[in-house]
């Protein structure tokens, strides 16, 4: 007997068995169905974990691996409305990436991947985000924030962000 | 040799440019259409052959050869991996080329796809590329509304689906292997080679991966002519047999302290110099370049006095540097420590590596911990030695490891090293002035800033 889903709604799973086709296997979903959840949920709880497992035809410890390995995926509670990824790879720390995380943090009052009390915002330290003739750059959501100024990031992790995808 | 015409980035500026019509105008999928009713596979592959088209991933590997590998009469499926993680710090060509120009990048994944009879493509897009990622996606679509995928294309009998597969952020998806086995669903973990994965790759079968530009310089080879393609760039040197030449035009990524910032098409072979004064308007706020990264942090760095050095797939080996690479050119001003350039560089690789092989898992991790305690005052002249020995020590080169991203971390610290040592030593007595000469074994310092 298949234990009922509690996490995953219906919708969730329609949305990855409709990228079933495009593999030759179930377990090539795994990363997918992670997306899928936490587009959603913003973030990965591990029962949510069990059940990707369940309909993946995969052991629990498969898709806890993979998630594991990125990083990228919350667990224990979700990231911000805004999760606001902060670069301080070289081009950007040239210009001044690693001051903008720190005074960003201090103002908000966080560490580095914490999340404000009121769970807006995430501020996480990222590696190279691929935009560095816009150094320093922050990706809010799905926006790029480009040659921020700690004022003019201050007043954009402020506004209220969808994420489109 | 060639002009300062763009060819690659055609599309960049235009209006509406990343949409099939506007791709069309320009002369786009008619030689899809024309090799498709006129020519056979290994046609292709001979052409791509002749361009002399070297991968633009980072290995500059001859892109004909790759597909050459490919077991003969396979029933298939045969799989055709796009490497669109682009991660290598300083570099955003790729993420270009996506946003302004995909029907580009299209049309040399199709002709790249009928050349090696891939059935499935699957573009491997990191996760922080949200645009790039809707643009593709809207240019796939119009290709299969066009007639340009999907089944029987054109009436020739060939059908190609893309797949569109993103990342989570982490540098090693970039890896070819990385990329394969995270496309799997597991964790990326590199692979031992051989067997090498136009034998062995995605899902077990033959599998080519090759890089966003690559699709895009195979998309102008075909518009354009091998001849125009070999007319551009350096030829092969003829003293040295294994010299394949660096052919075509290039994208050259420019950032960290110029004046003008951006992505610039040249011929291969342009100067670092020529990149960063004539393109970049020079050194930003009248200053010196102490140091210039060739292409990407992997690559290790240049002097001011080396900055002449062509930016070709043989010209930054020349001066000690790993490579090309990613072509990513990255100024750093005269004011900045070198010290705190390779601390980035450190904490970079301690971050991203897979932790597979010991020698890369310790190696970037304990460079980190050194770089943490020589910049808290706590440095010693014997430091220096002990990272020179992590440099030479990590990476495939010395045959310690199993992907290449060891010997990305190993040349910045080599290179820092042997070429700014007297900086490290002027920085180590003037910051701990009563315990540089120290050789004991010393505590490492928590670290604050790595995860
Ligand atoms: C650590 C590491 C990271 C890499 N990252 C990328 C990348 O982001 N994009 C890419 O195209 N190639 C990357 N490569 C190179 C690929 O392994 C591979 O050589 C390339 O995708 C082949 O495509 P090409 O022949 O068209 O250049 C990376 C290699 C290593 C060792
Ligand atoms: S060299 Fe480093 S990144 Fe590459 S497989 Fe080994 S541990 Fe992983
Ligand atoms: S270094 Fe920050 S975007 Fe590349």
């Amino acid at each position: 007997m298949i234990a009922p889903r509690k996490i995953l709604t219906d919708e969730m799973v329609a949305k990855i068995e409709a990228l079933a086709p495009r593999y030759p296997n179930r377990r090539a979903l795994t990363l997918p169905a992670l997306h899928v959840v936490n587009a959603e949920l913003r973030h990965v709880p591990l029962e949510a974990v069990a059940e990707i497992a369940a309909l993946l035809g995969l052991a629990p410890a498969e898709v806890q691996d993979t998630l594991s390995f990125y990083q990228f995926f919350h667990q224990a509670r979700p990231h911000g409305k805004v999760r606001a990824f902060v670069c301080r790879s070289v081009s950007c720390a040239l210009r001044g990436g690693d001051e903008l995380l720190a005074r960003l943090c201090r103002d908000h009052g966080i560490e580095p991947y914490g999340t404000t009390p009121d769970g807006e915002l995430t501020i996480e330290p990222a590696e190279c985000l691929g935009a560095c003739d816009f150094a320093p750059c922050i990706l809010a959501n799905d926006d790029l924030l480009k040659n921020m100024t700690p004022e003019a990031a201050a007043a954009e992790l402020r506004k209220p962000r969808a994420r489109a995808t | 040799m060639a002009t300062n015409e763009t060819v690659l980035l055609e599309a960049v500026g235009v209006p509406d440019g990343h949409l099939l019509r506007s791709y069309e105008s320009r002369g786009g999928y008619a030689p899809l259409v024309r090799v498709l009713a006129e020519k056979q596979p290994a046609e292709v592959v001979e052409m791509v052959k002749a361009s002399g088209l070297r991968g633009r991933g980072g290995a500059g590997f001859p892109t004909g050869l790759k597909w050459t590998f490919l077991p003969k009469d396979h029933p298939g499926p045969i799989y055709l991996c796009i490497n669109a993680d682009e991660s290598e710090p300083g570099t955003f060509n790729n993420r270009i080329l996506m946003e302004d120009d995909p029907h580009q990048v299209i049309e040399g994944i199709i002709l790249s796809s009928f050349a090696t009879r891939a059935s499935t493509a699957y573009l491997y897009l990191r996760y922080e590329y949200p645009r790039a990622w809707h643009r593709l996606q809207g240019a796939i679509d119009e290709a299969y509304a066009a007639g340009y995928l999907g089944k029987n294309i054109r009436g020739s009998g060939f059908s190609l689906d893309i797949q569109l597969h993103r990342g989570a952020a982490a540098y090693i998806c970039g890896e070819e292997t990385g990329l394969i086995e995270s496309l799997e669903g597991k964790r990326a973990w590199p692979r031992i080679k051989p067997p090498f994965p136009a034998i062995e790759g995605l899902f077990r079968k033959p599998t080519v991966v090759n890089n966003i530009e690559t699709m895009a310089c195979v998309a102008q080879i075909f518009r354009r002519g091998v001849e125009w393609f070999r007319s551009i760039g350096v030829p092969a040197d003829p003293a040295n047999p294994r010299d394949p030449g660096s052919y075509g035009p290039k994208l050259y990524c420019l950032s960290g302290h110029v004046e003008r910032p951006g992505c610039y098409e040249a011929p291969l072979g342009i100067t670092a110099r020529e990149l960063i004064d004539r393109h970049g308007g020079g050194v930003w706020k009248g200053r010196r370049a102490k140091a210039v990264i060739p292409g990407g942090i992997s690559m290790g760095l240049l002097t001011e006095a080396e900055l002449d050095t062509p930016l070709d797939f043989a010209g930054p080996g020349k001066v000690g540097c790993l490579g090309l690479g990613t072509a990513a050119v990255v100024v750093i001003d005269e004011t900045v420590s070198i010290v705190d350039f390779l601390h980035n560089s450190c904490r970079f690789f301690a971050h991203e590596s897979c932790g597979q092989c010991t020698p890369c898992r310790e190696g970037t991790a304990w460079s980190l911990r050194m770089l943490e305690r020589i910049r808290a005052g706590k440095g010693r002249l014997k430091d220096i030695e002990l990272l020179a020995e992590i440099g030479s020590t990590m990476g495939m080169m010395p045959g310690s490891t199993i992907c290449g991203l060891a010997d990305g971390a190993a040349w910045p610290i080599k290179n820092a090293v042997a070429k700014f040592r007297g900086e490290f030593e002027d920085y180590i007595k003037r910051t701990n002035p009563g315990g540089w000469m120290v050789t004991d074994p010393v505590p490492a310092l928590p670290i604050v800033a790595a995860h």
